[in-house]
């Protein structure tokens, strides 16, 4: 080994130039390899919340009765704000991918920040909404909670933890985009280059989807 | 690689308009969610939601303009979890 | 293909050196060195793994205490199973070989995300870890077994939290490797390099990629609800409260049976890579075997409740998993028989890799046919939940898949370090691991049949002498392990210099020299010809010298 050690570095200074820029298969820019892992990606979180929405069915099923005296205790107006706050974002997020598609740099910024502006929105009305629940006693292990029927305690419990993960997917989402607003104003993304725009941005609207269905399932039960 | 991925810009008006469909249809549902279906209400709630999410996904995140490739893997991912729920639904309501 | 003189002036990438000492390692995004890493640490859990198993082999020889009591046995085959599945079996092949041989058999320079790569191996390691602390904090070591079964594990007081975060990162470890071979398939396959040119390990890795990424996260969110239970007290699995534990089962073996083809898939691979090459035979039925890794991947998938025939769900959802059940079994068949078909009449030879493949479809159909005793509904009630099921599993996962590991650390160990392990010592643990393997695990078949309930810490008298015929097998297959492992480490240092194709292989891999230049390829190969065709391979090794 110790030998081989002077040959080797005369040999790496020989294809040290060649080696490198070939070796940048590590660094190589392949958009639809990007996307391809992107939904690779979503689809994980699909899956995640799949599993969710698979409890919320049996449960649903097993406690028909709790499940409507729950919904009917949510705030509907909230939630429908909520609602189209999101779906505004998610068309804010497209347009701004549009807007760096062809190559309007500052439009681009202004539709992300209003992006990212709406998601903060979002997770203030919820933080509303959960902190009058817990006033109202309704809280995980919560005695008042507990003197409810077991249907009810369940129905909270989905409640808490799908709508407090997806709260958790936009807090994500929102980071990401800041992240994404930095590159935007650095010109890391630009018409020419805008992979990583676009990737976050399916991400958001992945949230998005994700809301359209938890918004009927706890919001609209009669 | 033989066919690279080419570039289809989406107007804005198009945006705009898939925008106005899912705030109507929000509007719609949460609308008719007073009314009474009996059994029926779950199920046209959760059709209005899939109507909504196929607009996002097919505008917003422009499935219905890239490579087949990008269909072709969203198919598995739903028929995967459409599965899922199938079978589970065997235990689930023949208890 | 590379030309032999300038390949040979190319660095290898084992000693490449970008940055220092380890870091030249541990900081490296290097598809090979990143395989290196999974296999250090795999390697060390693994013994971690058959040192437990060992003792807990070792208190099984008596009745009543041996050398532990009985809490400490919980924890014991609990760490186990943890240990042996979430560390070595499930990232096991994919994670060590798959990193190292995917991109050089489809003539790729790396994988197609190089860092995330590295981030797998960084999860894996935080996964491990987690698992590892747990231990020695306040509370004690989880005793709940590897299944994390509701209720108790959101009541037993010892370190249950950590674990399963353990776990769940390992489960992120683990999307993020499939997430990255989907699309190095997708995306950089060598020009030529058709699907139905890439060798059958690509396939079986590409099938077993698509399990990681829509399996895992059902189990991700399980463990999360686990955390979420115990900490905040939902209610979701507790049945004090109105959950229900029989929704855990199904969220937790929606992942963890598809796991189990996460696991045998790649090692199936293997075999289809290891026939070809000592028969010197293209692979019969290349499409069959190709297709009945898809089919295994979704089959797989809708089978998961035949965990819990005997749990309380409802009798119309036992007969569509046991129906479900007998299908998966149909794949499995076409690929025995395949391979049997294509060691018929071919020029075999007879070296340490396809001792192991022999074994492995020998132990392998053992525990496939077991397995049918246990997917129908009328036997599994009987053998259910005794040491009938852990030697099915057993048969299947350490016969199946561990063996197939060790068919691949020898088969490509010359083309991994440059060196030849001694073939000698390599052939003669083969039979210790045989024979050590079947007196521990057949003797649980029948103590199993006789009623001896797994996980169990004492029993009656009568079973001793079965017990006692186990336990001398485990001592057999732990020489033969460490003389196997001992002859490999060995020869990493003082085994004699390979070729670049010892065996005559054809796939690209052997087209490069042992070890692979950091680049892999000089030059992006073109590929004419399917991946096992060795006659086209004959004609240019002649006609170019």
């Amino acid at each position: 080994m110790e030998s081989l050690d002077a040959t080797n570095t005369i040999v790496q200074q020989e294809v040290g130039t060649k080696a490198h820029h070939i070796s940048d298969p590590h660094q190589h820019k392949d958009a639809v390899g990007a996307k391809i892992g992107m939904w690779l990606f979503l689809f994980t979180e699909l899956l995640l919340f799949g599993g969710l929405f698979l409890l919320y069915m049996a449960y649903r099923l097993q406690y028909t009765k709790d499940f409507v005296i729950g919904g009917q205790e949510l705030n509907i107006i909230l939630g429908t704000v909520n609602t189209i706050i999101l779906l505004t974002s998610s068309l804010t997020m497209a347009l701004s991918i549009a807007a760096i598609q062809r190559g309007k740099k500052d439009l681009s910024i202004i539709f992300l920040v209003s992006t990212i502006l709406m998601g903060l929105a979002f997770l203030v009305i919820k933080y509303f909404e959960w902190t009058a629940k817990f006033s109202h006693g309704i809280a995980p292990n919560s005695p008042e909670l507990l003197s409810k029927p077991n249907g009810e305690i369940v129905f909270y419990g989905m409640y808490f933890s799908m709508t407090g993960l997806h709260a958790l997917h936009v807090l994500i989402g929102i980071v990401v985009l800041s992240f994404m607003l930095v590159f935007l104003l650095r010109n890391k993304i630009t018409k020419e280059d805008y992979i990583k725009l676009e990737n976050s941005g399916l991400y958001w609207h992945l949230v998005d989807l994700i809301w359209i269905f938890l918004f009927p399932l706890f919001y609209l039960i009669h | 690689m033989e066919k690279e991925h080419k570039e289809h810009f989406i107007p804005y008006g198009t945006y705009i308009l898939v925008w106005l469909s899912l705030i109507s249809l929000t509007v719609l549902t949460v609308t008719i969610a007073g009314i009474d279906f009996g059994r029926f209400s779950l199920f046209i709630a959760l059709l209005i939601a899939a109507v909504k999410s196929t607009f996002v996904i097919n505008y917003f995140m422009h499935i219905k303009f890239d490579d087949l490739i990008f269909k072709v893997f969203l198919l598995v991912a739903l028929v995967t979890l459409a599965s899922i729920f199938i079978l589970t639904s065997t235990d689930i309501f023949f208890r | 293909m590379a030309n032999g003189t300038l390949a040979a002036t190319l660095e290898n990438y084992l000693e490449y050196k970008s940055k220092k000492g380890i870091f030249a390692w541990i900081l490296s995004t290097d598809h090979k060195r990143i395989g290196i890493l999974y296999l250090v640490a795999m390697v060390t859990f693994f013994w971690v793994g058959v040192t437990l198993g060992f003792l807990m082999k070792l208190e099984m020889l008596t009745p009543g205490k041996t050398i532990v009591d009985a809490q400490t046995y919980n924890t014991f085959f609990t760490l186990h199973g943890v240990i042996m599945i979430f560390l070595f079996i499930i990232p096991g092949i994919p994670a060590v070989f798959g990193n190292f041989f995917l991109p050089i058999q489809i003539g790729a320079r790396d994988v197609a995300f190089p860092r995330l790569n590295l981030l797998s191996w960084y999860l894996y390691i935080i996964g491990g870890l987690f698992a590892i602390i747990s231990l020695f904090l306040q509370g004690g070591p989880i005793d709940t077994g590897w299944t994390f079964y509701v209720p108790y594990s959101i009541r037993t007081t010892t370190n249950v939290i950590l674990p399963l975060l353990g776990a769940f990162i390992l489960g992120f470890s683990s999307i993020l490797t499939g997430l990255n071979f989907i699309t190095t398939v997708h995306r950089l396959r060598a020009p030529g390099m058709t699907f139905f040119r890439m060798p059958l390990f690509v396939w079986a890795l590409y099938a077993t990629a698509w399990i990681q990424v829509v399996a895992t996260p059902v189990v991700g969110i399980t463990i999360v609800l686990v955390i979420i239970e115990r900490l905040l007290h939902v209610g979701i699995f507790d049945p004090a409260l109105g959950g229900d534990p029989l929704l855990f089962q199904h969220l937790f073996w929606i992942y963890s049976h598809p796991a189990v083809y996460i696991m045998i898939l790649p090692a199936m691979g293997v075999v289809s890579e290891i026939i070809p090459t000592f028969a010197k035979r293209t692979i019969f039925g290349y499409k069959v075997i190709a297709f009945s890794s898809l089919a295994i991947a979704l089959i797989g998938y809708f089978v998961w409740a035949h965990h819990m025939f005997t749990s309380g769900m409802s009798d119309t959802s036992r007969m569509v998993f046991s129906l479900l059940t007998f299908l998966v079994a149909v794949p499995s068949g076409v690929k025995v028989f395949n391979w049997v078909a294509t060691l018929y009449k071919g020029s075999i030879e007879l070296r340490a890799p396809l001792i192991y493949v022999m074994m492995f479809i020998f132990l392998f159909s053992i525990g496939g046919l077991t397995g049918l005793v246990l997917g129908s509904l009328a036997t599994d009630i009987h053998v259910t939940d005794t040491y009938f099921v852990v030697a099915h599993f057993h048969y299947v996962m350490f016969g199946g898949t561990a063996v197939i590991l060790f068919a691949a650390l020898h088969y490509w160990f010359p083309k991994m370090f440059g060196k030849m392990y001694n073939e000698k010592l390599a052939i003669w643990a083969t039979p210790l691991i045989f024979i050590g393997f079947n007196m521990l695990y057949f003797t649980m078949f029948i103590l199993g049949y006789l009623g001896m309930p797994r996980r169990y810490w004492s029993y009656l008298p009568e079973y001793q002498t079965l017990h006692i015929i186990s336990t001398v097998g485990s001592w057999i297959l732990v020489a033969g392990l460490m003389l196997m492992f001992g002859n490999l480490i060995y020869s990493l240092f003082k085994g004699k210099p390979a070729e670049a194709n010892p065996w005559g292989g054809v796939t690209l891999e052997w087209q490069v020299p042992s070890p692979p230049p950091v680049e892999n390829f000089e030059e992006i190969p073109v590929v004419n010809h399917g991946p096992y065709d060795f006659s086209t391979i004959n004609e240019n090794k002649d006609g170019k010298s």
